[in-house]
């Protein structure tokens, strides 16, 4: 490492302050990633990492070697562009699927099976008229009072 | 020479944490309950990676470790879609 030695002594200072303050904040998205309790949370976490820790770390990698060859170096900002606009799409489309696979396998929010809810007390079980079953209506009582059964109709022929 | 040793130490530091950070991502990805617990670490063990490279490429003063940070960000991101597009659908091109 001694290509450093022509930076000005404020700049390298500076530079490692960005430095240290991007990794931590990436090793700080990845431990989130491993401490925290359910997928929707852990998805929020690294994106710390993603977004500070790529700037911060960008901005400091850019500042060193324009300083270095005492020109604008500023081809890590493609990184940075790039990491801005990739990032959201594929953390978007990953909560998606997660969701669309919960709801698929009837799971909550969270990595345990919900409980079973207890079971309601129904009462003493009552005869329910199931002669309309199969056209979407199980409790025939909604409909109100049926109309009498004309045994003439039955001979009319039917559009 | 004071800030020189501080920005070596500096860096030296920031490598050190990625790596732990990587090893962290790849602790999820092995216990991960669920497919997508681990499709995320397999993302963030990328940006991680694509963060090393240039924390090395600035300790060395090397262009070409900019270049492969660049080539992992790409693939990580298109791992990642296709991960997504693969769990949400059962298939990757519809």
């Amino acid at each position: 490492m001694n290509q450093v030695t022509g930076l000005p002594p404020v700049a390298a200072i500076l530079i490692s302050l960005f430095v240290v303050a991007g990794s931590s904040l990436a090793l700080l998205g990845s431990l989130g990633l491993v401490r925290l309790k359910s997928f929707y949370q852990r998805l929020h976490a690294p994106t710390l990492g993603y977004s500070y820790g790529t700037l911060l770390i960008v901005l400091a990698s850019m500042a060193m070697f324009s300083l270095l060859e005492k020109r604008p170096v500023v081809h890590e900002i493609i990184i940075g562009v790039f990491m801005l606009i990739t990032t959201p799409i594929s953390l978007l489309m990953l909560g998606r699927a997660a969701l669309r696979r919960d709801r698929d396998t009837k799971l909550g929010h969270d990595e345990v099976v919900p409980p079973r809810l207890p079971h309601e007390d129904p009462g003493p079980i009552q005869p329910r008229d199931l002669s309309n079953y199969g056209e979407g209506l199980i409790d025939r009582g909604l409909l109100g009072k049926a109309p009498p059964h004309d045994p003439d109709r039955d001979q009319e022929p039917r559009e | 020479m004071i800030p020189m040793l501080i920005l070596e130490y500096a860096l030296s530091y920031a490598q050190i944490a990625m790596v732990v950070a990587v090893g962290l991502s790849c602790w999820r990805m092995i216990r991960g309950p669920r497919a997508q617990d681990r499709v995320l670490a397999s993302e963030t063990i990328y940006v991680n990676a694509m963060l090393l490279f240039l924390l090395i490429g600035m300790g060395n003063g090397n262009v070409f470790f900019f270049e492969a940070a660049l080539v992992i960000a790409v693939l990580g991101f298109i791992t990642t879609v296709c991960a997504a597009k693969f769990l949400m659908r059962g298939e990757v091109v519809e």
